[in-house]
């Protein structure tokens, strides 16, 4: 994990759900900006998942468990996709806020990620 | 299930994801260290996965299984959240309930009093009509 990318990530997840949750419970239906800001997190977590490949071969390496970290990496990747498609097939308001439920619950998860990855815990 | 009710359903899922996850890796990484904490572990992110399921179905046995489920994750988080503040020795181990499940933003204790005001306002009676939404 490249520390500074990690918390770029995080900002965008934070404040992509932040924005979905927010225009969702003001009755917005899901539209470019909310499904784009969704995909942006999610392509963050491909980038996310190739650095975490690469960076053990540069000698950047997990302080943590790396097991830990990929299920927390894999069930990141899987909640924007769910979240989008949701939205996709039910054009509700609600749709818009499970977005950035799914986007909030990124963030948490990249903090987990980010912890388990430079400070050694349990 | 339709408006709000979709955001239980989501945030349901989203914790079943988050403690079936971290029962995977505590069983698979660490089993051995805290077996009673581990299978703890699992047997709530059964429990969580089963009342998602039990949320998204309509008809009176879903019905009831929702209020089974969400009743033993009350019960849970309030027995081992108690006591792991009052005997931490017992559980050494975070579980998805310890300390009010503090590790999870305190989201297991909230949601199945939500789960609960849910059910009780929108209650599944009878044969349910094929059209009607609540």
């Amino acid at each position: 994990m490249i520390e500074w990318f990690a918390w770029l990530q995080l900002a965008v997840a934070v404040l992509g759900g932040a924005l979905c949750v927010g225009l969702g419970l003001a009755g917005r239906k899901p539209t470019d900006l909310t499904m784009g800001a969704t995909a942006l997190v999610e392509v963050l977590l491909l980038a996310q998942l190739v650095v975490a490949v690469v960076a053990p071969l540069t000698g950047n390496t997990a302080s943590g468990s790396l097991l830990e970290f990929y299920v927390y990496l894999i069930s990141a990747i899987l909640l924007p996709l769910a979240a989008g498609l949701w939205a996709l097939i039910e054009r509700s308001r609600w749709s818009t806020v499970i977005l950035g439920v799914a986007c909030l619950s990124v963030a948490v998860m990249l903090y987990r990620m980010l912890q388990i990855w430079t400070v050694q815990s349990a | 299930m339709t408006g709000v009710g979709r955001l239980l359903i989501a945030v349901y899922g989203v914790l079943a994801l988050a403690a079936t996850g971290r029962s995977f890796v505590q069983i698979v990484g660490k089993y051995e260290q805290a077996p009673l904490a581990y299978s703890l572990s699992a047997l709530a992110a059964v429990v969580y996965i089963v009342a998602t399921v039990a949320l998204v179905n309509r008809g009176r046995g879903w019905y009831r299984t929702a209020w089974i489920t969400i009743t033993f994750e009350l019960l849970g988080v309030l027995v081992i959240g108690t006591l792991s503040l009052v005997d931490p020795a017992l559980f050494p181990h975070d579980t998805v309930w310890s300390v009010f499940g503090r590790g999870y933003l305190f989201i297991p204790l909230a949601l199945p009093v939500l789960g609960m005001w849910w059910l009780a306002r929108h209650p599944v009676t009878g044969v349910e009509p094929v059209t009607s939404d609540a």
